[in-house]
């Protein structure tokens, strides 16, 4: 892969960098309520966001830059496996249809801004809602510095690097810019990005998913390419083998049910004008799953191309620089970067609203106005980016990766607590919050013994089956919560 | 909020789940479709249909909000 400077490929970058600059600043005006001084405008667009919007800023917050470097990076080192985003992202979107509306129900009726708010309405529990807060922020900003590796990707094919903290300068230029935005314009900005950042990444995915098989010689050639590929390793294979196939469906399972508890996606439902834009919104999402899935082609087409990457993150970047003419290779690095600041934004605003409202207004000013509560979430929006620069800048990557495979674990234990009291009233908060700490600190466990992988081997008599473990520790977590619950609520339990 | 039980329609709903969970079902490479194995084309083809039997599903509920 070259890494020279490319001049062609770095002006058309550059030009649709600085039109989000300006799209990101002019957003403050746009739909605007009559003040921006209420965490309600700044933290959710003043809940008015309609079935478009909602489409553009859900897909462009859950289909991230990070996903569009890693899921073709996987399908490229180990094949077949790596396709579990696929059904996830399928099978995600029944489970939004019949859960999200209610939730959003609840939340608007009673002016919830965050999952902690939806819980501590419910239960009356701060424990719990200390819990479901402090767990969104912990998962969610490892996500957060990954969308800072997608970023450094694309920069670096660019030629844009240096020796040092030189290196990172770009990186640290395009988040700060970012990072000022979203404190004036709060999840405006991100909504009206998303629209030339979704369109982008569009436009580069079908383009790439059709002229690149043609240049390889078809999809036929593609596959059989990668599958000698896997021969040759003597690892991996584009079918999955017999040990993968449960590891693959309990992924995508666990993957799904947590998608959606996590604060950046709950701010996108939060965020739309109704129940129905949701569940328009279910129908009208797997468009993108049917991009992610192209999209993770390239992980093939990168054998076929025969391609040598020092880290499989490379493998994108690499196979639009060998494959596209500068001035289309410089618009896909574009709409992959733009792809980072969308998810990032909205990432750390649904970290700065669960830290004002859960423990801001739970603890240190409990009469907290309007106007404050969009002030100390602002401030905190700016210390959740830099402090996701910091850490990508000064620690190694795989701390952010292993951290936010952590953090998947751990947000899926908020779902009893977020989701059943939207269906039953039979839990109390102690047996939710038993049941929360038994799958949070037994799933850390598991992985952590494993050597922080998320697969975790089973035996049954003689077989072994490997599953996912943050459905493993969400199983515990429910039979823990029934238990306590039966223990602590006899009455309430002999009448339900 | 009007009494509603729970309609048949979205029933309909854990087709995605069965569809996509029983891997051995669709891990292999015939029959190929335009050069894609099976395990890939399937997966593909759940997504439009997954999307219409959520659209089927909004049809079918009632529209309270």
């Amino acid at each position: 892969m070259t890494t020279e400077l490319d001049v062609v490929a770095v002006a058309v970058f550059a030009f649709f960098f600085i039109l989000v600059t300006v799209m990101g600043f002019m957003a403050a005006r746009w739909k605007r309520g009559e003040t921006m001084a209420h965490i309600d405008e700044w933290g959710l667009g003043g809940r008015k966001f309609g079935t478009w919007v909602t489409w553009f800023l859900v897909g462009g917050d859950f289909y991230t830059a990070y996903t569009v470097i890693a899921v073709p990076a996987l399908v490229y080192a180990v094949g077949a496996y790596g396709f579990f985003a696929l059904p996830y992202t399928i099978i995600v979107y029944p489970f939004v249809f019949l859960v999200m509306p209610k939730l959003w129900k609840r939340a608007k009726d009673s002016g919830y801004v965050t999952a902690g708010d939806v819980v501590f309405g419910q239960y009356g529990s701060r424990g719990l809602e200390l819990a479901v807060a402090i767990t969104g922020v912990l998962a969610v900003m490892p996500y957060i510095a990954l969308q800072l590796v997608g970023m450094a990707a694309v920069i670096k094919a660019l030629g844009l690097h240096g020796e040092g903290l030189r290196g990172e300068l770009p990186l640290a230029i395009a988040f700060i810019i970012l990072a000022l935005y979203t404190y004036s314009a709060g999840l405006r900005a991100p909504a009206l990005i998303a629209f030339v950042k979704d369109i982008m990444i569009y436009i580069v995915v079908l383009a790439a998913v059709a002229l690149i098989p043609w240049e390889l010689g078809g999809y036929g050639a593609v596959f059989q390419a990668a599958d000698d590929a896997f021969k040759a390793k003597g690892a991996g294979g584009i079918l999955l083998g017999d040990s993968q196939m449960v590891a693959y469906a309990s992924l995508a399972l666990g993957s799904a049910l947590a998608a959606f508890m996590y604060p950046h996606t709950l701010t996108g439902i939060f965020a739309s004008a109704g129940a129905n834009t949701i569940r328009k919104n279910a129908a009208l999402l797997p468009a993108y799953t049917l991009l992610l899935g192209l999209l993770a082609l390239l992980g093939y087409m990168a054998h076929a191309a025969h391609l040598n990457v020092a880290s499989p993150n490379d493998v994108v970047p690499a196979l639009f620089q060998t494959l596209f003419p500068s001035w289309f290779a410089g618009f896909a690095f574009a709409a992959i970067a733009i792809g980072a600041l969308v998810p990032a934004a909205v990432m750390s605003i649904g970290a700065a609203n669960l830290f004002t409202r859960n423990f801001w207004k739970a603890y240190v000013d409990p009469g907290v106005s309007h106007a404050g509560e969009a002030q100390v979430a602002k401030v905190t929006s700016l210390v959740v980016k830099v402090g996701a620069l910091l850490v990508i800048v000064f620690l190694p990557t795989q701390f952010a990766l292993d951290l936010q495979l952590l953090g998947g674990v751990w947000i899926l234990q908020t779902l009893p607590a977020l989701v059943f009291g939207l269906y039953v009233g039979w839990f109390r908060a102690p047996a939710l919050l038993a049941g929360w700490a038994v799958g949070f600190f037994g799933g850390s466990w598991i992985v952590w013994q494993d050597g922080l992988k998320p697969l975790h081997a089973l035996s049954f008599g003689g077989s072994t089956v490997t599953v996912y473990a943050g459905l493993l520790a969400l199983a515990a977590n429910i039979v823990v919560a029934v238990a306590v619950n039966l223990a602590v609520a006899p009455r309430v339990a002999r009448t339900a | 909020m009007p009494e509603r039980s729970p309609r048949p329609v979205l029933w309909l709903l854990l087709l995605p789940y069965i569809g996509l969970l029983w891997v051995p079902f669709y891990n292999a490479r015939e029959p190929e479709i335009l050069g894609f194995p099976f395990f890939y084309w399937y997966q593909f083809a759940w997504v439009p249909l997954t999307a219409l039997i959520i659209w089927i599903a909004y049809r079918s509920v009632r529209h309270d909000d």
